[in-house]
């Protein structure tokens, strides 16, 4: 067995989708940017918001896999105590989407050619003014960035766009179920033991 | 269900947690919990100078004690003094539990007088931290809190409370139960890995075990001579772990890392299966990462999975508590020798001493220090600041049982010395307790003698007085070409100070009147100051270079032996 000391290596892929779910509490996106800070790890995009559960914010962040290694990235975040669940879903068969706002130059000569473009990215136009008009798109971000590209010579007066989510396909999901509160209290009044025959995410392999 | 107010849910919450002492210092927004504390007699407040001191007295107690300690700051510069202690006892991993004010909660965030964010502050240096907004979430949190610090891999937290919850009213109840669904540390260790580590340690022709403070902490001191003995590996300890394994074991081969014995190292740089138990594999033990034994695999034991892996690729990860995984790791490996090994190690260590000390008749402080652990049998527990005397105090004592030495190594933090002790003996009553000192390191905290007056503690203060910020000397003779920028040190005469707080002191300034003075010390009833002046340019050997490898380890040059 070869070791690589002191150093990572990473044969993976460069860019990792890192879905962390989170207790809806004030400073818990503080904790989790600070410790990508402290750590040196590198984010691409970082996007909150509720989860299908009370109480639990769900945060997805592109990851530079290059900037640290990924399971480091994966097992500092566990430390965090509000840390519920960290799933790396670049392992997996997923789905990733990102909108975009793109307000673009517009006039009576060329508003027709944009209006065909946006069909051809299937954006919507969600408003239109005299010499302006906003398109609308979801994508994975190739998508966005090709509309992008289209539009810029016509001018781009504003971009907004929100960052990547993502969703395993299929059945399988990153949520959270909520444990038994009971088989809790035993773990903890043991000493934080944890209960037999039960995985938990990093018991040693 | 009662009503209470918050002052007294929280002192007593902490009371319910088995928490009998508060290093503290009082302040404006604190004034409601002081006004609550003398309801509370089964909690003993010790008044302290600075409050870096109360964190650091709470880490010396936890470290001591194996108990959580407890320190109190005001607001604002009251918790932020807090800082030091709390990231010394971060870096150490050990259970602190800090408890600040905050100005009234409708003034936070306004920039009022003696405001300070110290959760955001903390947030990094703390294994988690609390501001609570109202009076009815306090016991819970305090129970939360102090289950985070106890449990794992312990560490400091901070809970935060504004002024005016500790004066609001709220129906006491003391949790049953607590779910917390983000914190499950995995105790247990993975069966099908222990099978592959005892399958490794069963091939291994030159294991040694590097035991940390995490066996300390995890109480697997024992567990661990088991292992070692039945497989007959040697052992090694970080600087931390010292006191993990009693260093009179014929398998104890002493610590390794930058000042470590020569042999230590060695061995650890020679091995073919390094076991690692309850450390993290830090640079100061390991020397250049890259050059470390290329040739070890290496078996990882730790509670924490952010470790492993973190510095070295590890061929087999434990996740789980030391006290469970080695007794059942011993009971997977065969008896074995390892006659050839041992016998390299001990050759090893016949040629490199590294810890005679030669004939002087100069004061050195080897000898110094390994006076004191003759006349004290081995049996004291010794508190040290950072820097070259913490280094002999490593070197020269040898240690018989867990918890018996009180260093900050993670973060080097000088001036731990004397709160340390203070905080040691405070859990240790009736224990000898010597705080081990720098002259530098000292002037630090030394304002904090007023406590062990005040508390009446019989702490045996040893300065090792040389003169020079001995560490920073070392570094400067060696690798700065001599230029020794602000080595040297003014002090002033410690003996009148300690005098003027009303403690006995000796000065100590020939070779032979070191035992006598020793003696002299641990027969008086109260706190002493010994002011021991040593050689002033001796230096700590061996020494790994910053950035060299462990293989690179130089031992003392013949022409300062020749001293």
């Amino acid at each position: 067995m070869s070791r690589e000391n002191g150093v990572h290596v990473n044969n993976g892929p460069r860019h990792h989708t890192v879905v962390a779910i989170v207790e809806d509490r004030p400073g818990v996106l503080m904790r989790v940017a600070s410790l990508f800070r402290r750590r040196g790890f590198n984010i691409d995009s970082l996007t909150v918001g509720p989860t299908e559960s009370e109480g639990l914010s769900r945060i997805t962040m592109l990851v530079d896999g290059e900037s640290a290694p990924i399971e480091q990235v994966e097992k500092q975040l566990y430390k965090l105590i509000d840390v519920v669940k960290v799933s790396n879903l670049s392992q997996e068969d997923m789905l990733a989407r990102e909108l975009a706002l793109i307000k673009v130059r517009a006039n009576n000569l060329n508003r027709h050619e944009i209006l065909e473009i946006a069909q051809v990215f299937r954006a919507d136009v969600v408003d239109v003014a005299t010499n302006s008009l906003i398109l609308q798109v979801t994508g994975d971000e190739d998508k966005i960035d090709g509309l992008v590209k289209m539009c810029e010579p016509y001018g781009i007066r504003e971009l907004s766009r929100t960052g990547r989510i993502a969703m395993v396909r299929g059945a399988k999901s990153t949520t959270v179920h909520e444990a038994e509160p009971a088989a809790i209290a035993r773990i903890h009044s043991t000493q934080g033991r944890r209960i037999e025959g039960r995985e938990l995410p990093f018991s040693s392999d | 269900m009662v009503n209470m107010t918050g002052s007294q849910i929280v002192l007593e919450s902490l009371q319910r947690e088995g928490v009998d002492t508060i290093f503290g210092y009082p302040g404006g927004v604190v004034l409601p919990l002081y006004d609550t504390l003398p309801e509370f007699p089964g909690i003993r407040h010790v008044l302290v100078r600075h409050e870096q001191a109360a964190a650091h007295m709470a880490d010396g107690y936890a470290r001591a004690s194996g108990r959580m300690g407890v320190c109190l700051g005001t607001s604002g510069p009251g918790a932020t003094n807090l800082v030091t202690g709390i990231c010394t006892s971060f870096m150490d991993s050990t259970p602190v539990f800090a408890l600040t004010g905050n100005v009234a909660r409708t003034l936070l965030g306004r920039d009022g007088f003696q405001e300070a964010d110290i959760t955001g502050i903390t947030q990094p240096i703390t294994k988690h931290n609390y501001l609570v907004m109202r009076a009815e979430n306090l016991a819970m949190t305090i129970r939360e809190a102090t289950h985070i610090a106890t449990t794992g891999r312990p560490g400091p937290v901070l809970v935060d409370v504004p002024k005016d919850v500790f004066q609001e009213e709220a129906p006491f109840e003391w949790p049953s139960e607590i779910n917390l669904r983000g914190y499950k540390p995995t105790v247990e260790g993975h069966a099908g890995m222990i099978r592959r580590a005892a399958k490794l340690i069963n091939e291994a022709e030159r294991p040694i075990i590097i035991a940390g403070h995490g066996v300390i902490w995890g109480d697997a001191g024992n567990e661990l001579v088991e292992l070692a003995e039945k497989a007959n590996i040697p052992v090694v300890t970080t600087f931390l772990g010292i006191s993990s394994f009693p260093e009179s074991h014929e398998l104890s081969y002493g610590w390794l890392g930058m000042h470590g014995m020569y042999y230590a190292n060695m061995a650890a740089d020679t091995a073919d299966l390094v076991i690692g138990v309850g450390m993290r594999f830090d640079d100061r033990a390991m020397g250049r990462f890259s050059d470390f034994n290329p040739n070890a695999k290496i078996i990882h034991i730790d509670i924490d999975p952010a470790e492993i892996g973190k510095n070295f690729q590890t061929a087999v990860p434990i996740v789980g508590h030391a006290k469970n995984v080695l007794p059942r790791l011993a009971a997977e490996v065969d008896a074995a020798e390892h006659p050839p090994w041992i016998r390299w190690i001990d050759k090893m260590r016949e040629d490199h001493p590294s810890l005679d000390i030669r004939e002087s008749r100069r004061m050195l402080p080897q000898y110094v220090m390994r006076t004191l652990y003759e006349e004290t049998g081995g049996d004291a527990t010794i508190a040290t600041g950072v820097g070259q005397h913490q280094m002999w105090a490593g070197q020269f004592y040898n240690y018989k049982r867990p918890r018996q030495l009180i260093s900050s190594g993670g973060l080097g933090t000088m001036g731990f010395e004397l709160p340390a002790a203070i905080g040691a003996q405070v859990a240790l009553p009736g224990q000898e307790v010597w705080a081990i000192c720098g002259d530098g390191g000292f002037q630090m905290t030394m304002q904090e003698m007023a406590v062990l007056v005040e508390e009446q503690l019989p702490v045996k203060i040893a300065i090792f007085n040389n003169g020079f910020l001995g560490m920073i000397r070392q570094w400067q003779q060696l690798f700065y070409d001599k230029n020794f920028s602000s080595a040297a040190i003014t002090q002033p005469d410690f003996c009148k100070i300690a005098d003027a707080y009303g403690i006995r002191a000796l000065r100590v300034e020939h070779k032979n009147e070191v035992a006598l003075a020793i003696k002299e010390a641990r027969a008086h009833k109260g706190p002493i100051l010994v002011d021991f002046q040593i050689d002033q340019e001796e230096n700590v050997w061996p020494m790994v270079p910053a950035g060299a490898a462990l293989s690179e380890t130089i031992e003392a040059p013949a022409e300062e032996m020749a001293r």
